[in-house]
């Protein structure tokens, strides 16, 4: 005889996040280093090159790339379920591109000089990794509190190696930070030269680089085991 | 409806289309007095600079109002006209384009006159083709309508360190004392030239290392636009006995 035992279905309540749970918290601090965006997921280097010749301009553009970034995720998270497969990309795309006319109409509505120094660079933000990275890796699979906030930490792991590049480029290729001149006048006269390499790409790449190598060494997470 | 339906994709599709292009088109256009303003702004900071006067933002419009004269329009054979276009809001690319047609007496050509610790200047707006697109800029010129007081120029999108140099105040500042004319009146302009002019070369600047073109962009621009204002400087010259 087949017993049938009812049992009655076991209700787990889904416990709701709190905004700022230890896991939410986690968000907005392991791309700051344990998964930042440019030296371990080695996403953005292009725009990582062009404008951090200057420290202003990469901090503008660090924050744009950080309203970019969790706007759309936030977005595209609360649509996550409705979107048709097929135009999946499409979708994202469209989306990002908005919020990135968007900010850059505003930044010439109310920084004008700001947004002439970034002018090519805004357009380009779409074509950054991280905003679209971040959408398929975790915006497509995640609700969005969660994804704004993972906008937000990716967009401040950005802003930190820019800001860190870009110092070390405009104090050395320029003698400046944030446009204040730092270099005393009596260097320039016993013979010191601004640094011209330092204001080309290559620097930026060589800077990452040296970066990557500092952060692996000191992160145990990152350092990959003997085989 | 299935969310991969061919329906539902279409529907999605369709109105999120919709909602975007009426938000953006919002945006613009709510943001778009603000912005026409900070452009406003730029241009008059780009006219200071050609006389000498560097201004932040906030001030630009103030003191471009306590130093210009007049504004004024030339037609092409350099007679003022007075109509419904101010000298400030002519679209300079549209008026030199009319000389791609033909139509060169239709042309209109602003002028700047500043009055600055009691002396006059003329400036006047210059725009022409670099490498990669247009380049601009506001040459002034002391009340003789030969030796130049200042220049300022810029560009949308020339290569940085190279074209985009001639924005910089290293370049504009080799402009200041040379001349439009030379001994016997006639019209030479100042040219940019590459290698580097002679130092006691009135009439040449050096150009931008590596940024040839757009330095002979800078050349030519100048010749021909300047060349535009010579019947009114003639004009003015006869009328004072000169």
């Amino acid at each position: 005889m087949a017993t049938e035992t009812s049992v009655a279905p076991v209700v787990v309540k889904k416990q709701r996040e709190a905004p700022f749970s230890v896991k939410n918290r986690k968000l907005l601090k392991d791309p700051l280093n344990d998964s930042n965006p440019i030296t371990v997921q080695v996403l953005g280097i292009c725009s990582a090159l062009a404008v951090t010749v200057q420290m202003k301009p990469s901090i503008v553009m660090a924050l744009s790339v950080m309203v970019v970034t969790a706007f759309s995720n936030l977005m595209i998270s609360a649509i996550r379920n409705i979107i048709p497969d097929r135009i999946r990309i499409i979708v994202q795309l469209v989306i990002v591109a908005s919020v990135v006319i968007l900010v850059d109409q505003v930044l010439k509505a109310f920084v004008y000089d700001v947004s002439k120094q970034l002018s090519v660079f805004v357009g380009l933000i779409i074509t950054n990794c991280i905003v679209m990275g971040r959408l398929e890796a975790y915006a497509m699979g995640n609700k969005p509190w969660p994804s704004f906030l993972d906008g937000i930490g990716n967009g401040l792991g950005y802003g930190l190696i820019l800001v860190i590049v870009s110092a070390i480029r405009e104090l050395f290729g320029s003698g400046k930070l944030m446009g204040f001149r730092v270099v005393p006048d009596f260097f320039y006269e016993k013979g010191y030269f601004n640094n011209g390499l330092a204001i080309l790409p290559p620097m930026a790449l060589i800077i990452v680089g040296i970066l990557i190598w500092i952060q692996r060494s000191k992160n145990p997470k990152l350092i990959e085991s003997e085989k | 409806m299935n969310k991969n339906s061919s329906g539902f994709t279409f529907l999605f599709a369709s109105v999120m289309v919709i909602i975007v292009a009426i938000l953006l088109s919002l945006a613009v256009i709510g943001l778009g007095p603000y912005q026409e303003q900070n452009v406003k702004i730029e241009k008059m900071q780009d006219i200071l600079s050609s006389i000498r006067i560097r201004t932040e933002s906030k001030d630009a419009e103030k003191v471009f109002n306590q130093y210009i004269q007049d504004q004024v329009v030339l037609n092409n054979k350099g007679e003022k006209v007075t109509g419904e276009i101010s000298a400030f809001d002519i679209d300079l690319k549209k008026e030199l384009d009319k000389a791609k047609t033909g139509d060169t007496d239709k042309q209109l050509f602003p002028l700047f006159v500043f009055k600055k610790d009691g002396k006059i200047y003329y400036t006047i707006p210059t725009r022409g083709k670099g490498l990669w697109g247009p380049i601009w800029g506001y040459i002034a010129l002391e009340a003789d309508m030969n030796t130049v007081y200042g220049a300022s120029f810029d560009h949308k999108g020339e290569t940085p360190g190279l074209g985009a140099e001639i924005n910089t105040e290293e370049f504009q500042k080799q402009f200041v004392g040379k001349k439009i004319l030379d001994e016997s009146g006639n019209f030479v302009s100042v040219k940019v030239i590459k290698g580097g002019a002679a130092p006691d070369d009135i009439h040449g600047v050096d150009a931008v290392s590596g940024g040839t073109i757009t330095s002979n962009g800078v050349t030519e621009m100048l010749k021909r636009t300047i060349g535009n204002y010579l019947p009114y400087f003639n004009s003015m010259k006869d009328s004072t006995g000169n």
